[in-house]
């Protein structure tokens, strides 16, 4: 005689059955899988996909460095959601028991610091201009998020960095560290030097093999902040996304690409194009092959073409 | 017996006037919208020779990067005498952007427009002889692109600008682009009453209306536009003319002159 009880393992049975071959009824619970690299004497890398914000990366675009404290971890870009954030923590305490000490955002982009609530009882330390942007525009930035990774981003709300960050030789948690205040990406770009490795943590003002966004762009003063970051000639450059760079061809790569976009929307408005007819020209080699091509090429164009057409085009009245 | 849902029935037809949702030509629409029957009435007045037609081109990015400002390009040059071109969203408040008239320029335009959510867009060509065709695509957008107010606010000098215009002639290629500094406020902002500029014309010299633009709410803030003319026949010059609900003219001249 079949019992309830009988009844009901039947349906586990059945449902593990189904959850292990192909889930048809729900989706598995998204999980990061988060691993950080040793890349130098007391500093790990957490290494994101040079892709284009999706379900199936959920958002795990970013590269996180870490740096040894004095009493826990130095974490630098907190990833792009709540889930994110957890899945950073417990990976972390696996090299320092005591996990992350304090927190920096090297500017207000929502995949470097949507991680921030797991750590909200630490010190987050930004530069007031990221700081201010990440107040003002949390919420416009986690609407959109929702939209793009939906269920990882469950739970996730925007926290902004609290403290204000010093510029030039400070020292974090014991751990001695200048800070160059720079812009061009967005408003407020934190770069910084570890001064006993000689790393250059350069946020998304660098990007190697993954194609540079614009959506706060100001490219004149990006190119001044490149130039200030090469004459770093850093060991040794962790870009915002990308590969870390041990060659010294990240910060020239991101230059030349920038030139090579401003030279084409300012020739483009020159011919009197319209953003379509510049999205649908093919890109060069050498700028297609980077990781998110074409589309930031085409988000580029409505970031940028409007402004730059007013420049060149006369007046008509 | 007269019930509560044929009373129902009865009002909202004479709230939607003689859109009944069932227009006298059927068609089965690519993107399944679910909207295009009641626009085929509203928008189009239900015209008895319309079809769907690929030849209609009708190109845009897949998402909306910047909901208040997504370009879009209409090619009808695949058709022969095309008289108007009716560019619309299925959903959003403000379901119509524009009538293009484009008279002795090519049935081709390339415009801007906010974006209130992610929809399907369509192109409805009017021909002299042969009823309508119709092209479209989808845009996905994060959407509010409608009702927020204009940036132009952000800026205290937004009315010394406002009918400024950039723009010039390529009669090399045929093509004529101009943009008119405007907010185009779609009355859908808290307190902020519809401003927009009615239409455009595009004349030569003497006088003579080549092609004419009829705006409505959603076409940008400032503007842009692209016309597209045969190179032999272009105009070497062309007034563009234009007004606003508000009884402001605008007026200026497009030439090939790359500086003036």
């Amino acid at each position: 005689m079949t019992t309830r009880r009988a009844a009901l393992g039947l349906l586990a049975g059945g449902v593990a059955h189904v959850t292990q071959t192909s889930p048809l009824w729900a989706e598995a619970r998204h999980s990061y899988d988060l691993r950080p690299v040793p890349i130098l004497s007391g500093v790990w890398m957490i290494k994101g996909a040079t892709e284009y914000f999706s379900r199936d990366n959920g958002g795990a675009i970013v590269n996180c460095a870490i740096l040894q404290g004095k009493s826990g971890l130095i974490l630098i870009d907190s990833g792009s959601s709540r889930r994110y954030g957890e899945a950073l923590n417990l990976a972390l305490r696996k090299l320092d028991l005591r996990g992350v000490s304090t927190v920096i955002n090297t500017h207000h982009h929502p995949d470097h610091y949507f991680g921030n609530q797991v750590f909200a009882d630490k010190p987050i330390l930004a530069l007031g201009g990221t700081i201010a942007a990440a107040r003002t525009e949390g919420d416009g930035f986690s609407d959109n998020m929702y939209r793009l990774l939906g269920d990882w981003m469950r739970g996730t709300e925007p926290v902004p960095p609290s403290i204000e960050i010093g510029t030039g030789d400070i020292v974090v948690d014991g751990r001695r560290l200048a800070a160059l205040p720079l812009g061009g990406h967005t408003a407020s770009d934190l770069a910084l030097i570890d001064a006993e490795t000689g790393l250059l943590i350069t946020g998304d003002l660098v990007f190697l093999d993954r194609a540079p966004t614009t959506p706060h762009a100001d490219l004149a003063r990006w190119q001044e902040a490149l130039t200030t970051l090469a004459a770093v000639q850093a060991p040794a450059v962790l870009p915002g996304h990308g590969p870390l760079d041990r060659a010294g061809i990240a910060i020239r790569k991101t230059s030349a690409y920038l030139t090579w976009l401003n030279d084409r929307l300012v020739a483009a408005a020159g011919m009197g194009l319209d953003m379509i007819e510049i999205m649908e020209t093919p890109l060069p080699d050498e700028f297609a092959s980077m990781g998110a091509q074409p589309q930031e090429f085409h988000r580029s164009v409505s970031h940028l073409y409007p402004e730059i057409e007013r420049m060149i085009l006369p007046r008509a009245n | 017996m007269f019930t509560r849902s044929s009373a129902l029935a009865v009002a909202i037809g004479l709230m939607a006037g003689s859109v009944s949702g069932a227009p006298q030509v059927q068609l089965d629409d690519p993107f399944s919208s679910g909207m295009w029957d009641y626009h085929q009435e509203a928008l189009l007045g239900d015209p008895a020779k319309i079809q769907f037609d690929d030849r209609v081109r009708v190109i845009a990015p897949d998402t909306a990067e910047d909901a208040f400002n997504v370009p879009l390009l209409v090619d009808a040059t695949a058709l022969s005498d095309v008289e108007e071109i009716v560019i619309s969203v299925d959903y959003g408040p403000i379901p119509k952007i524009l009538s293009f008239f484009p008279g002795e320029a090519e049935p081709k335009l390339a415009l801007r427009f906010k974006i209130d959510q992610a929809t399907a867009i369509r192109a409805s060509v009017r021909t002299r002889t042969d009823g309508w065709h119709v092209g479209g695509t989808l845009i996905d957008a994060a959407g509010g692109g409608c009702s927020a107010p204009a940036q132009a606010y952000a800026s205290d000098d937004w009315e010394e600008k406002l009918g400024e215009m950039h723009g010039r002639l390529w009669s090399s290629s045929g093509r004529a682009r101009v943009i008119v500094d405007h907010p185009m406020d779609t009355g859908l902002a808290d307190g902020i009453p519809v401003f927009i500029i009615r239409d455009l014309t595009f004349s030569t010299d003497d006088g003579h209306e080549v092609a004419r633009i009829a705006l409505s709410e959603p076409v940008n803030e400032d503007p842009a536009f692209t016309l597209y003319f045969d190179p032999e026949t272009m105009p070497s010059l062309l007034h563009v003319r234009g007004r606003d609900n508000n009884g402001n003219e605008i007026e200026g001249i497009l030439t090939d002159e790359e500086v003036n």
